[in-house]
């Protein structure tokens, strides 16, 4: 190997936003055939630096050498043509067309030059989608109809629609169930044997060290380290390198007075959804933490936006303080205190235009107005606590929160929720795209809150979290409870049998 | 066992982190490249007027005469901006204004004077919207076709209501709003209705809850949605709002023409949704600027007015606006790819 030249080799790369420096003179090399990790905290610079690579952002400074020549990645399509394919951390899919076009848009297959064969980007995706362990997406669909992790696997399919050398993956295993991850990984070993490289970004350390080879360390913009072994480094080196401290990866303590006494505050009686989930029982007192385990597609998240009033229930109630809320409105939930932090962040929470402020702000406006009237100062003080609370990085709510990186805008929605100051909060996948050092703290935060008397009703597809963090955990599988149990009777084992259990894919 | 050795906040190369600007700075950087750009260009158009037609476009009745144009679709275009930014839009602006003038000009409610022919043109823009806004909000209609569809039947009424005549305003007080007379220091009242207008506007699109939620309907609905907005009654209120500005639209209208007429309002629509546009309002929704509508108002004003004074035919004017309105997007373009 020694001979030959890296696949692609980056140096010196700067990249500078108004008022942030994104990327302060990176070096990174990928050798053919390995997969190369990229770790770092949220706003590190890890999907700037891949931006860059794929020819979305050009850099101020620096060199790119693609099998041992100089190149500039003027477009997205530069890259492309070299062979470089990216999955980008917030998808990007055009909902409106189908699987098929999705995969092929842009380079469709045609007759004559012009007239899209429809037949053949269907029968090609139909078996890329095969070779990725999917062969049950029907490239017919529409993208807006399939599940996260489906279009997940679509945005695969349209990175290996070309001929690719490399492939960068910006923390695709965050929306993945576990027997998905490992599908995941299944098609990562696939494209190493055949040569290909995978440049992978994730916060869950343990994935990098089952797949990765070598790890690359950002913090703030620089590399502080390069390509160290993936398998040998000590996770605490690891972590030291990313936060520059030491962090445990832990979970604040559980109180010890007995939280299960109280009067419920909130209460869920016999809701459902047909088609979604099965009639439904829950109660979470004041300083609980619930959480839900299941699958994507138990209808975890469902049930979330069903008992927030989002989606109408076809049966049963949601009471708060044993007041029961108009079903279907979010605006009743509201009112009487339940907040949700949504899944899908940029869809169902930001306003990508606007400030952090406002973002924060929007379901508190009451409070700094009198008679409609904004009062601006106590606004920005206010969202100012709340984004500090959670350590939200940069330190400046005036930005638009569409510069924010993805971990970065999931604080921005919490501070929402943490600002209005609610009773019952309801927080679907908190802590994805989280780095470890804010992980901890947002973990400490939801603790805090419950221990000041709120109701926790947590989704997670991470059952380390659910466990590490709730006092009562739901199994939920296909749209129904299987399980329930305290925290303590039940083990990582335990919920992932159950959650799996009769699970076609186990 | 929790760890907290030191926050995580250690900055190396920071954003500054000194308190917010004043609010004029704010002012000041929002008056951006946009704004200042519109701002040239009408700097050149008003020396273009100067140079080719030094004595008649400089003149103090000439450019009041501007001004009270301007009034009129003006306050229209205040409206528009708000249905705009909410990720909306009115087409039916130009109809509602000619419906509100000639149901404020008919003999009978002529009789009840000033206050029955105000009332009259605010009541039936405002019930326009109403329904544009019903339609819309709960009846799940798309925008577009809801407002053309009151466009075809206000502009049906109008002229029902008219069988095509001019209606002659009888009414002295009204009348005098428009003569020399009633202009307070060279400012006529019909401009002074406009700036209060847009004062108000700018008011409530930058500081009160309702402009926050207009923005961030028009922004992400969803999002709205979800963060507790009652998205639906904000879409009423919004097609309210914009009736209501037509409805004083058309009262400006009356005054300026002394008459109600079945064509007033014509291509309204258009007008007032370039004006918004090369303000710098998105058509998407979720951005919006009054200011620069207003810039956008007093750039087409003074085109027709200078195209006018040079005995310049219409369809060159229409040439010039499409033109001017392809440049201003392009700028933005450019100016939102940079920044
Ligand atoms: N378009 C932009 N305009 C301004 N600043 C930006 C822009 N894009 C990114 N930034 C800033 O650059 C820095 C690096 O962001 P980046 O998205 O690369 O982080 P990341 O390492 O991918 O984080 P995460 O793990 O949260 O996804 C952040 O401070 C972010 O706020
Ligand atoms: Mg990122």
């Amino acid at each position: 190997m020694a001979s030959e030249p890296p696949l692609l080799t980056m140096s010196g790369i700067t990249k500078s936003f108004p008022g942030v420096r994104a990327l302060d003179g990176v070096d990174l090399d990928v050798q053919a055939g390995e997969v190369h990790c990229l770790l770092g905290q949220n706003g590190a610079g890890k999907s700037t630096l891949i931006k860059v690579l794929a020819g979305a952002h050009q850099p101020d400074t620096g060199t790119i050498h693609w099998r041992g020549e100089a190149v500039t990645l003027r477009s997205p399509i530069a890259a492309m043509r070299l062979g470089i394919a990216t999955i980008y951390q917030e998808l990007d899919l055009v909902e409106h067309l189908s699987v098929a076009e999705n995969v092929h848009l842009g380079h469709e297959p045609t007759a004559a030059g012009f007239v899209v064969r429809g037949k053949a980007a269907r029968a090609s995706t139909a078996r890329l989608l095969k070779r990725l362990g999917h062969p049950e997406i029907d490239p017919a669909r529409l993208v807006g109809e399939l599940s996260a992790a489906q279009q997940q696997i679509v945005s695969m399919a349209r990175a290996l629609s070309h001929d690719v050398r490399l492939i960068v993956m910006d923390e695709p295993s965050a929306a993945l169930d576990p027997d998905e991850v490992d599908n995941l990984f299944r098609i990562v070993g696939d494209l190493t044997a055949d040569g290909v490289a995978v440049v992978y970004i994730s916060h869950r350390l343990e994935e990098i060290r089952r797949i990765g080879d070598r790890v690359t360390v950002l913090k703030d913009g620089r590399a502080v380290a390069g390509g160290l072994p993936a398998k040998t480094t000590p996770t605490r080196e690891v972590v030291a390198l990313m936060t520059g401290r030491n962090v445990e990866y832990v979970f604040p303590e559980r109180p010890t007075r007995d939280v299960t006494a109280g009067k419920p505050l909130l209460e869920v009686r016999g809701l459902a959804r047909e088609g979604e989930f099965e009639p439904l029982d829950l109660t979470v007192r004041p300083g609980e933490i619930v959480g839900l385990a299941g699958l994507v597609g138990s209808g975890r998240s469902e049930i979330l936006e069903t008992v927030y009033g989002a989606r109408k229930p076809t049966a049963g109630q949601v009471l708060v303080d044993g007041q029961a809320l108009r079903p279907g409105s979010v605006r009743a939930a509201v009112r009487a205190g339940l907040g949700l932090a949504p899944e899908e962040r940029k869809a169902q929470a930001l306003l990508m235009l606007e400030s952090v402020t406002r973002n924060v702000s929007v379901s508190s406006m009451s409070r700094f107005s009198r008679g409609g009237w904004i009062d601006r100062t106590a606004e920005l003080r206010a969202a100012r606590a709340a984004t500090r609370e959670l350590s939200l990085r940069p330190d400046n709510p005036s930005v638009p929160v569409r510069t924010l990186s993805g971990g970065n805008q999931q604080k921005a929605v919490l501070a929402r929720w943490l600002l209005r100051g609610c009773r019952v909060l309801l927080l679907d996948e908190p802590t994805r795209g989280v780095d470890v050092g804010a992980r901890a703290e947002l973990y400490a935060v939801v603790r805090r809150l419950a221990d000041e008397g709120l109701a926790v009703l947590l989704v997670s597809s991470e059952v380390p979290e659910v466990l590490g963090l709730a006092d009562r955990v739901l199994v939920l599988r296909e749209g129904r409870v299987v399980h329930t149990a305290p925290t303590r009777e039940l083990d990582e084992h335990r919920v992932l049998d159950l959650v799996m259990e009769g699970s076609p894919a186990s | 066992m929790t760890q907290h050795a030191s926050p995580p906040r250690d900055s190396t190369g920071k954003v500054p982190s000194a308190g917010e600007p004043p609010a004029w700075r704010g002012l000041m950087a929002r008056a951006d490249v946009r704004t200042l750009s519109l701002l040239g260009v009408l700097a050149v158009l008003i020396l273009i007027g100067g140079i080719t037609k030094p004595d008649e476009f400089l003149d103090t009745r000439n450019l009041q005469l501007v001004l009270t144009q301007a009034s009129v679709i003006g306050v229209v275009t205040v409206g528009m901006t708000f249905v705009i930014t909410s990720g909306g839009i009115d087409l039916s602006v130009g109809a509602i204004v000619a419906l509100a003038s000639v149901w404020a000009t008919t003999v009978a409610t002529q009789e009840y004077g000033f206050g029955g022919i105000l009332f009259t043109a605010v009541i039936v823009g405002v019930g326009c919207g109403l329904v544009n806004g019903m339609l819309i909000a709960y009846g799940a209609m798309v925008p577009f076709i809801a407002t053309l569809a009151m466009l075809a039947s206000a502009r049906g009424l109008a002229l029902q209501i008219t069988d095509g005549k001019t209606q002659i305003v009888t009414v002295p007080s009204v009348l005098d709003l428009g003569e020399r007379d009633a202009y307070v220091l060279g400012i006529p009242p019909l401009v002074m209705v406009f700036a209060v207008v847009t004062i108000i506007g700018w008011l409530i699109l930058n500081r009160t809850t309702f402009g926050r939620r207009t923005v961030a309907v028009g922004g992400n609905a969803e999002a709205a949605r979800l963060a507790g907005i009652d998205v639906r009654r904000q879409r009423l209120y919004l097609y309210l709002l914009s009736g209501l500005c037509c409805g004083i639209a058309a009262f400006l209208l009356i005054v300026l023409s002394g008459s109600g007429q079945n064509t007033n309002g014509n291509l309204y629509e258009l007008d007032a949704i370039a004006a918004a546009i090369i303000g710098g309002t998105l058509l998407s929704g979720g951005r919006g600027t009054i200011t620069g509508s207003v810039l956008g108002v007093l750039v087409f004003t003074t085109i027709t007015n200078i195209f006018a004074l040079n005995n310049l035919q219409s369809d060159v004017q229409q040439i010039a606006k499409g033109a001017i309105i392809v440049a201003a997007v392009l700028v933005q373009r450019r100016t939102a790819s940079t920044t």
